[in-house]
């Protein structure tokens, strides 16, 4: 399952550093953050429930740069 | 400018002012030390804070960590060594914070001023309710629902017309100036802009499914398909900043070691922790990594609005390297419609001929006739047509106003026993007999598009290897196409499959630095586009079929828009070579002149703003592409 969500962040290589700690997440198959566009695609992997798994990314994204937001 | 931005543009100004005045003040020691304090706190609390977190949550490498390092690291080597000269880590700060409100400011804008251009997106749509026009939403807008759409206003659904006249500017969707006609019965798409008269469009489509949301669901989600230069700029992105901070420790270490242990002459830790401060300031990659993005998402809305949809940053990439473009050649160098080309040795009027040629094909659903009542250009009498005979693979015998009339093509003839002329020309030729007599043949053919030998020489201008041409047709059509056109290599009578294989076999002869492009009118050849390197669909716009298949959609049918992708493509890449090659370089040439102590942090400095503004302003040429 692949969801979008609007994101907010201020640099180009933090938006880097987001995508990478979300694909680490547990739960997520794969994830684009764009950076020009502030949207992330979240692909799921099978049987995760998009919620739990988007608030574990949320904290990761935190992790990597405290100044993001996304808009669950 | 947001709440944010005003707010740094406001300390940006209050440090400035600060270091000015100090600069002129007369004090020295404890106060001084403490007055600069506070200048540094205010340009840079955040970044501490940042980096403060950043050390939390374990993620040392950040820029923030670094500036922090860096500004810090000054200014205690300020302190240590009394020289008072406090405002050079002030000023690093105070010039980081400035790239920072630039980028934000610059990108911001100009993704502001992308999405506009590519505002194509309708606010409303006029319904009739109770003989008043109301305005709605367009998503609540149901299927067969009756929208008015007046002069000015945007399209916002797609529909067909049910009454009224006017003419259509499809500027924003293909990037071509002239305006359509549109006429009860037409189908219109949404995104183009009424000009002249009333329109009453019965809707076919929810908007979600309109081709206006189609296309900017595509632009938008377009810069998500990464490219390769954006994986490279990633990757080395992870690498630059950790090696970039090894070396800084590096330069803070060995050299005094070695000036101790192997010279045995003074350490002099206080020059090479400086140098080390100035690699650190050097550390973040951020000119490469906004740059190349911004350069790939310029490039694709200004394709965009020249009626050119490029699915993603990848497809651009790919499409500057095509080296061979294959077409199909119904569709998308011929229209796709057949024409009266040429009537020969007729022994009466070419009206007549034509005439009777229609009237005895009258019954027929074949393409060709359907052509022949085109040329004739009058209702069909079929009143005056009796006996219909059909002989298959032959043509037709009827009798006509009560006159034998044989059209068919030389079996036919020969069959009749009837001396006929053959025919010079390409195409489908159809004889005919009157009153069992020979009257003459008419030749029906393709008709070339007009632009279509300017576009294969505009093709070859820009450096494309191999142009060849897959059809369907016989030999001697498709030979003759090729040749009018100029392309190099033809490949005939392929049924759909064959093509796939005949795209396979070229994919495995074309040179390894070069890609190949097939560009289809996307009816019935989707499987081809999609084992192409890159498929390129024409004539799209509402063809959703094409939309799903193919990597760039041309959203007009004029082939020399495909030269012009690739021409934008090739100015995109080229941006996205000189940013990171300009970056890059800048960047080691800073560090290299830093740890021999020619470059000071000031430079430094000056070296990580100013390439990322000058990044940032020559990715914006990217979207400039009108006279590419």
């Amino acid at each position: 399952m692949k969801k979008t969500y609007k994101i907010e962040v201020d640099c180009a290589n933090c938006a880097n550093l987001m995508e990478e700690a979300t694909r680490k997440t547990a739960g997520v198959q794969n994830a684009t953050v764009n950076f020009m566009t502030q949207k992330m695609i979240v692909e799921f992997e099978d049987g995760q429930d998009p919620k739990a798994v988007m608030l574990q990314v949320l904290r990761a994204c935190k992790k990597v740069e405290p100044d993001c937001e996304i808009e669950l | 400018m947001t709440k944010k931005q005003r707010i740094m543009l406001a300390r940006i100004l209050i440090t400035a002012f600060m270091v000015i005045t100090l600069k002129f003040i007369p004090i020295t020691g404890i106060l001084q030390m403490v007055l600069y304090l506070t200048a540094y706190l205010v340009i840079g609390y955040d970044i501490l804070k940042k980096a403060g977190k950043g050390i939390l949550n374990r993620q040392i490498f950040d820029e923030n960590f670094l500036m922090a390092i860096a500004t810090v690291g000054a200014f205690s080597l300020a302190i240590y060594e009394q020289s008072g000269d406090y405002v050079e880590a002030i000023a690093v700060m105070l010039f980081y914070q400035i790239g920072e409100l630039f980028q934000s400011y610059a990108v911001g804008k100009s993704r502001r001023s992308i999405s506009e251009l590519m505002d194509i997106r309708p606010d409303y749509a006029n319904v009739e309710r109770n003989g008043t026009l109301e305005k709605v939403d367009p998503d609540e807008v149901e299927i067969g629902s009756i929208i008015v759409v007046q002069p000015g206003e945007k399209v916002p659904i797609d529909g067909t017309v049910v009454a009224g006249t006017s003419s259509l500017n499809t500027a924003a969707l293909t990037g071509e100036s002239l305006p359509r006609d549109a006429n009860v019965g037409d189908d219109i798409i949404s995104g183009c802009i009424n000009m002249t008269g009333v329109l009453k469009i019965q809707t076919t489509k929810e908007f979600g499914e309109s081709t206006v949301s189609k296309i900017l669901d595509l632009v938008e989600n377009a810069s998500s398909r990464k490219s390769k230069s954006e994986d490279f700029i990633a990757k080395f992105s992870r690498i630059y900043t950790p090696a970039v901070c090894a070396a800084a420790l590096l330069l803070a270490l060995i050299p005094p070691l070695a000036r101790i242990i192997v010279m045995g002459v003074t350490p002099e830790w206080g020059t090479w922790i400086y140098r080390a401060l100035t690699f650190l300031v050097i550390s973040c990659p951020c000119a490469l990594v906004i740059s190349i993005p911004l350069s790939f998402f310029a490039g694709i809305g200004g394709a965009s609005r020249e009626g050119i949809l490029v699915k993603g940053s990848n497809y651009l990439e790919t499409l500057s390297k095509s080296k061979y473009i294959v077409f199909d050649k119904t569709g998308t160098l011929t229209q796709g419609v057949f024409e009266v080309n040429g009537i020969h040795h007729n022994t009466m009027e070419e009206e007549r001929l034509i005439e009777y040629a229609a009237l005895a094909e009258s019954a027929s659903s074949h393409p060709i006739s359907k052509s022949l009542q085109r040329a004739y250009g009058k209702e069909i009498d079929r009143s005056r047509v009796t006996d219909i005979q059909e002989i298959s693979g032959n043509g037709v015998i009827a009798k006509v106003d009560g006159m034998d009339v044989a059209a068919g093509n030389a079996k036919l003839m020969k069959r009749l026993n009837i001396e006929y002329k053959d025919c010079r020309s390409v195409g489908t030729i159809i004889h005919l007999a009157i009153g069992g007599k020979y009257a003459g043949h008419i030749v029906i053919s393709d008709v070339i598009k007009s632009h279509s030998k300017e576009a294969i020489n505009s093709l070859k201008r820009s450096g494309v290897e191999k142009t060849i041409m897959l059809t369907g047709d016989a030999k001697a059509v498709g030979e003759q196409v090729a040749a009018t056109l100029g392309i190099d290599e033809v490949y005939s009578e392929l049924l759909p499959g064959d093509k796939v294989t005949k795209v396979e076999e070229l994919l495995k002869v074309k040179p390894e630095y070069g890609k190949l492009a097939f560009v289809g009118d996307g009816i019935n050849d989707a499987p081809v586009l999609s084992r192409a390197d890159i498929g390129i669909a024409m004539g799209a716009m509402g063809s959703d079929a094409a939309i799903e298949a193919a990597d760039v959609v041309l959203m007009d049918d004029d082939p020399l828009k495909i030269a012009k992708a690739i021409r934008i493509s090739r100015k995109c890449l080229r941006i996205v070579r000189q940013n990171t090659v300009f970056a890059i370089a800048v960047k080691f040439i800073c560090l290299a002149l830093g740890a021999l102590g020619i470059a000071n942090m000031w430079a430094a400095i000056f070296a990580d703003v100013g390439v990322m503004i000058l990044a940032i302003l020559n990715a914006i040429r990217a979207l400039f592409v009108k006279k590419v």
